[in-house]
């Protein structure tokens, strides 16, 4: 026989309590690993974007746009490298719920500037030919299974009419953390319309995306950008994709940080309620335990038998909650995926779900643990009989 | 009776008493008491006169307030707490009254359990606990529990794991005190047998006169006052 023989015989020896406290620890650790993927989910625009990605934006708001002439100018600032556009076009695919991000842009300078969105090159070429294609993201793709050639109709909200555009290709992500629900389609097509049908809204850019040389040199030309069109009828306004992405992001931050608040209160919870367990468990054992202490154990072995207990407890909930929040992730991102293009488990969120269970497992022996060991033997025993 | 050898245990000058509030109650005074090796020793008298105190106070599960107790020639009223809990590992087997036996270890690992703490390899521990439990005649209950054994059995198998260690000497507190007549009639008989056979020196409280029987020596408590041996 062993200690641990004895941990384990302990810790199964109420098993309705010991169940009940494992079902507590489950249930903890998912909310926390769900709430801390709901997190991660919320930034990972925010890590997905590159150092070398400058946004420029109308400087009054993001929804008065930029006429095209900027393009010209901007190409000419040193430090950039190349230019591309893109318009948030807000087309709706049959119906509101569908949600999918879908936008209009320059396809060469566009994917060259964004090269984790990763095409086949007959694709990527059929793509360019034809004026009326559309590219769109594996997970959306899958999500309403569009084949290649299949034609795709978006309700305009902004550009009011039925859009049909044929879908040329399907890119996929270069990185796990690459959004695979987006839709981008020629930035012409949409132009040639409107110069017919509004032409005062032709000719203009929600967006310009310039790549630069080397991160470093961010400051100074988002700085030369917006001085050059300093005084002009539209002012501009650059920043990283990474301010730019969090400039989204901040509006709801304060939400994030609530869920963050949250998931933390989870684990405070639950390590009461270990604690309260643990509490009730050693408090029935003092006599149990000072026994062991009559026959020559110390203050030591009691604390192995209360902590190993506890973690025993806690670990057994953490690998069920652990495995648990998969399919929880699997169910949460078909019903509300879109709106968060990357819903994966990371690493970090199973190993910090494991830290506050050992956490808890630990917290929730301490006071038992010095109880038993600070016991007086002969008091101990008189509390058996 | 009495010194037919070395004493085992020299009790010199020792005093205890609890304090309940400001209260303080003086249970053993000035006490001085020479056991022997080999010795069957019984302490008998009224509840609350401090026979318990005592005992707990020879086998180093309390502490004296002042005087000295030698066990095999050694203080252990000097000892800090864990020299304490070493020596009785090693020297001390307890019996109480109710068997004290850990519910979830079957006979055979209740048995086994101040083993642990020994260097002992498993092999060498089976062949104790198996000598030991054989000793009390419980070797076709070894993987009982506790709940499946009688009061006496489970005090046999308190017994049991009360010699595995071979100790100095065993303390009994009450031993029969919960027991049916026949049932104590057997762990007095094992115990007297220990003595008998292996020279275990025992000392043990009892209410009992049948159980005193066994033993070779009385001493009578009053009220903290040791009568001379009988
Ligand atoms: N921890 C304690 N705190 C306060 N008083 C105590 C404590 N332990 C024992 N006493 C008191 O010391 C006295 C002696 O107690 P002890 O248990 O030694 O008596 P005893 O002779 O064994 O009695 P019994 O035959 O009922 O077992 C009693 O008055 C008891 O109330
Ligand atoms: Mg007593």
């Amino acid at each position: 026989m062993h200690l641990f023989k004895l941990i384990y015989r302990n810790t199964f020896r109420h098993k309705q309590r010991t169940w009940l406290t494992i079902l507590g620890v489950t249930i903890a650790i998912l909310a926390f690993g769900i709430l801390r993927t709901l997190v991660n989910a919320w930034y990972a625009g925010v890590e997905a974007s590159s150092s070398v990605r400058l946004i420029t934006r109308n400087s009054i708001s993001l929804v008065f746009p930029l006429p095209l002439s900027y393009k010209e100018k901007i190409q000419r600032i040193p430090g950039v490298e190349n230019v591309s556009y893109a318009v948030w076009f807000n087309g709706t695919y049959i119906s509101e719920k569908n949600f999918i991000p879908n936008f209009a842009i320059e396809p060469e300078s566009f994917l060259e500037i964004y090269p984790e969105y990763v095409l086949p090159d007959d694709q990527k070429a059929a793509f360019f030919r034809d004026r009326g294609a559309v590219i769109a993201g594996r997970k959306v793709a899958e999500r309403f299974d569009w084949k290649i050639g299949d034609t795709i109709p978006l309700i305009g909200t902004i550009y009011p009419g039925t859009w049909n555009f044929t879908l040329r290709g399907i890119y996929h992500g270069a990185e796990k953390n690459t959004d695979e629900t987006q839709f981008f389609f020629h930035w012409n097509y949409l132009n040639e319309s409107l110069k017919k049908s509004l032409p005062n809204r032709a000719d203009q850019v929600g967006i310009y995306i310039e790549k630069i040389a080397d991160p470093d040199l961010a400051p100074r030309v988002s700085e030369a950008i917006d001085e050059t069109f300093k005084n002009s009828l539209a002012e501009t306004l650059t920043e990283t994709e990474k301010s730019f992405q969090l400039s989204f992001i901040s509006m709801t931050e304060a939400i994030v940080v609530v869920i963050q608040l949250v998931s933390f209160m989870v684990i405070i919870i639950i390590m009461a309620v270990v604690a309260n367990t643990m509490v009730m468990t050693a408090r029935e054992r003092i006599g149990e335990y000072a026994i062991m202490k009559t026959l020559g154990f110390g203050g030591w072995h009691l604390s192995v038998l209360i902590f190993g207990e506890s973690l025993l407890i806690t670990t057994i909930g953490c690998v069920f909650g652990v495995a648990l929040t998969f399919p929880s992730a699997k169910i949460f991102r078909e019903h509300i995926g879109t709106y968060f293009p990357v819903f994966t488990i990371s690493l970090n969120t199973m190993l910090l779900s494991l830290a506050a269970s050992t956490l808890v497992g630990i917290m929730a022996a301490v006071a038992p643990a010095w109880h038993a060991t600070r016991i007086r033997i002969a008091e101990g025993l008189r509390r058996i009989g | 009776m009495g010194n037919r050898k070395q004493p085992i245990v020299e009790i010199r000058n020792l005093s205890k008493s609890y304090r309940r509030g400001s209260e303080v109650i003086s249970v053993l005074e000035n006490i001085n008491l020479d056991i022997p090796e080999g010795e069957f020793l019984a302490f008998m008298g009224p509840s609350g006169s401090g026979k318990s105190t005592l005992l707990n106070l020879i086998a180093g599960i309390d502490g004296a307030d002042s005087g000295m107790i030698l066990v095999g020639g050694v203080d252990i009223t000097s000892m800090t707490e864990s020299e304490l809990a070493y020596w009785r590992s090693i020297n001390v087997g307890f019996i109480f009254q109710f068997y004290n036996l850990i519910p979830v270890l079957t006979a055979f690992e209740n048995v086994e359990l101040p083993l642990l703490l020994t260097w002992l390899s498993r092999k060498e521990r089976r062949e104790h606990v198996e000598a030991a439990l054989r000793m009390v005649n419980l070797s076709d209950r070894m993987d009982h529990y506790p709940g499946q054994l009688s009061g006496g059995q489970q005090q046999r198998v308190a017994i049991a794991r009360a010699i595995v260690t071979d100790p100095t000497i065993l303390v009994a507190d009450e031993p029969t005190g919960d027991l049916d007549r026949a049932s104590a009639e057997s762990v007095l008989g094992l115990m007297a047998l220990l003595n008998r056979e292996f020279g275990k020196t025992i000392i043990m409280v009892t209410h009992d006169p049948h159980a005193a029987e066994k033993a070779h020596t009385i001493i009578t408590f009053e009220k903290g006052i040791l009568g001379a041996p009988v």
